[in-house]
């Protein structure tokens, strides 16, 4: 059913999603890559790409991590922006859908696709201003982000993977998952502590992810460090390397 | 937006098809039409021709065109559910009222009530066609007031041009209200695509690029590296850039073979004889429909989707 859950419906339910911190994000991809590698092999695989192996290779991917450039010079930075489905609570995605095929959870608000009844129209992918939604080019069915439902209620995963596989392998712990609707939880405690934002929403999606800003170093921090000076006083076994070759 | 040929020819041939259909049950039920076998024949095949032409392009659209039946099972929520219904729905008294125009030859009694059943019903596929694009927040251009009137008349103006083509031929007289209202329907299919346009052209940005990531004041944040070095689905579908080249051009087209030549060539044939006005009001015909698919390539190829905003696009 492509009507959303109704507030009584959600009610008492969770509301899954990321918490992506753009202050550690280093940008390696690592998220992006290990999306695409459990979902092409977990049970909604393949996810799948058209010449893999060739010059043009080009496929679905549930997560992509963008880098923007922000601020003029000192106060200027790179920031890294990894993208995927925002859950949103109003999702327009679920409303348009014609077939039944997408859906939100009222239990724990998590917005699926369920493959076989997607006649691959695309308007969702329309209906989404974030672009979370990606056709896959062999199966023609629409795919997203299921913050990896096969992994999170997974009881043959030891209860430490039980957690979306792009959260699991950040090398830097930018990644955050949890339920935002519990105030005590620690995705929603980080966001009150370091003033998480939602994106674009004035679309009226009421996305339930969020990001965790830069954080803003003061000049006078910048200007305190100061560049070390080259230096050119040798160690005492250089030193002596030294000697012998100029002698 | 990627101008899709199959949802090009669905909207145009389809909008022409339903158009004709409204006029039909409207002119029928007025008893305004002629009863006559052969035009009936011909107006209902040309009718259902357009309708059925364009639902089947659309499939071609699909990814599965085999589960396209599924298609009419969310009308709570989906417009284009509710378009499949509506288009569907409206074939039974279409064909119904067909049956009734060729063998009964008569269009009273309850017969006036099957017609008006298939105006609505026309009037409704539509109307439901052009909700699936004003309701995208996402895409701007189409999230506008004068998306609904647009296709609405759109389809009325291609119907009745092909309308006055078919009563010609049949060596009819056109019924007054047709002829004299023809050029006024023009006249505000006209109005309402000159004033899409500067809306669009003019609407300040919904959103932008500091809203679409939360970094930064206003004009401070700048795409450094895409995601992706290759194309993607999102590219492709959503960042289509082509068309808005020689989109003055195009719309200089639109506006001349849409409105002007039509208008003007309706203006001049209650004076004709036949023999001036059957050739006329096919090159009307022609002209107009040819003038609507450069409108609706238009229509996707110059909107812009809020997705592009992570690609380097500035303000949406």
């Amino acid at each position: 059913m492509t009507s959303l859950p109704t507030p009584a419906e959600r009610a008492g339910g969770k509301s899954l999603a990321l918490l992506i911190d753009l202050d550690t994000c280093v940008g390696c991809h690592a998220c992006a890559v290990n999306c695409k590698e459990w979902n092409t092999g977990g049970r909604f695989g393949p996810l799948s790409d058209r010449d893999a192996y060739g010059a043009r290779p080009e496929g679905a991917w549930l997560n992509r991590v963008h880098a923007f450039e922000t601020g003029e010079e000192e106060a200027g930075r790179t920031v890294y922006f990894p993208k995927n489905c925002y859950h949103c609570e109003q999702a327009p995605c679920v409303t348009v859908c014609p077939t039944g095929a997408s859906y939100k959870r009222a239990e724990d608000g998590i917005v699926l696709v369920e493959e076989e009844l997607c006649m691959g129209c695309g308007l969702c992918a329309w209906a989404c201003p974030y672009g979370a939604r990606e056709m896959d080019p062999l199966a023609q069915v629409m795919r997203k982000c299921t913050l990896c439902i096969d992994r999170i209620y997974n009881e043959e995963l030891e209860e430490v993977d039980r957690v979306p596989a792009c959260v699991l392998t950040c090398p830097a712990g930018a990644r955050h998952f949890g339920d935002f609707a519990d105030p005590a939880s620690e995705v929603s405690r980080l966001v009150r502590e370091r003033g998480g934002y939602a994106v674009m929403e004035e679309m009226g999606t009421a996305p339930t992810a969020r990001y965790l800003p830069p954080r803003v170093r003061p000049r006078e921090t910048l200007a305190a460090v100061e560049a070390p000076e080259p230096t050119d006083t040798p160690g005492r076994f250089l030193a002596w390397v030294d000697r012998l070759l100029s002698g | 937006m990627h101008p899709a040929l199959s949802i090009i020819l669905f909207t145009t041939s389809s909008g022409a098809g339903y158009g004709l259909l409204f006029l039909l049950g409207l002119g029928g039920a007025a008893g305004l039409l002629p009863t006559s076998r052969g035009f009936g024949l011909a107006a209902f095949a040309l009718a259902l021709g357009f309708v059925t032409f364009g639902l089947v392009s659309s499939a071609f659209h699909l990814g599965h065109p085999e589960r396209a039946w599924r298609a009419f099972s969310q009308w709570r929520s989906s417009w284009l559910s509710r378009e499949a219904v509506a288009a569907v729905a409206t074939y039974l008294p279409a064909l119904l009222l067909a049956l009734g125009w060729t063998v009964a030859g008569d269009l009273s009694g309850p017969w006036r009530l099957v017609a008006l059943l298939t105006a609505l019903g026309a009037a409704t596929t539509v109307f439901c066609t052009a909700m699936i694009y004003r309701s995208l927040r996402a895409v701007p251009r189409w999230h506008s007031p004068w998306t609904v009137p647009g296709y609405l008349l759109l389809a009325l103006i291609t119907g009745g041009v092909w309308l006055l083509f078919l009563l010609y031929l049949f060596g009819e007289t056109p019924p007054t209200p047709l002829l004299h209202g023809m050029p006024s329907a023009v006249i505000a299919a006209w109005f309402v695509q000159t004033a899409a346009w500067r809306r669009a052209d003019r609407a300040a940005p919904v959103t932008t690029v500091e809203s679409a990531t939360g970094l930064g004041p206003p004009g401070s944040v700048r795409l450094l590296d895409p995601p992706h070095s290759e194309a993607n689905y999102l590219l492709r579908e959503m960042a289509f850039r082509i068309g808005r080249r020689h989109a003055a051009k195009l719309r200089r087209v639109t506006v001349v073979s849409t409105f002007a030549l039509p208008l003007a060539i309706g203006l001049i044939l209650p004076f004709v004889n036949r023999l001036t006005a059957l050739p006329a009001s096919l090159l009307a015909a022609l002209s107009m429909s040819l003038g609507v698919v450069v409108e609706r390539w238009l229509f996707f190829a110059e909107a812009r989707h809020t997705v592009t905003l992570y690609y380097g696009a500035r303000a949406v």
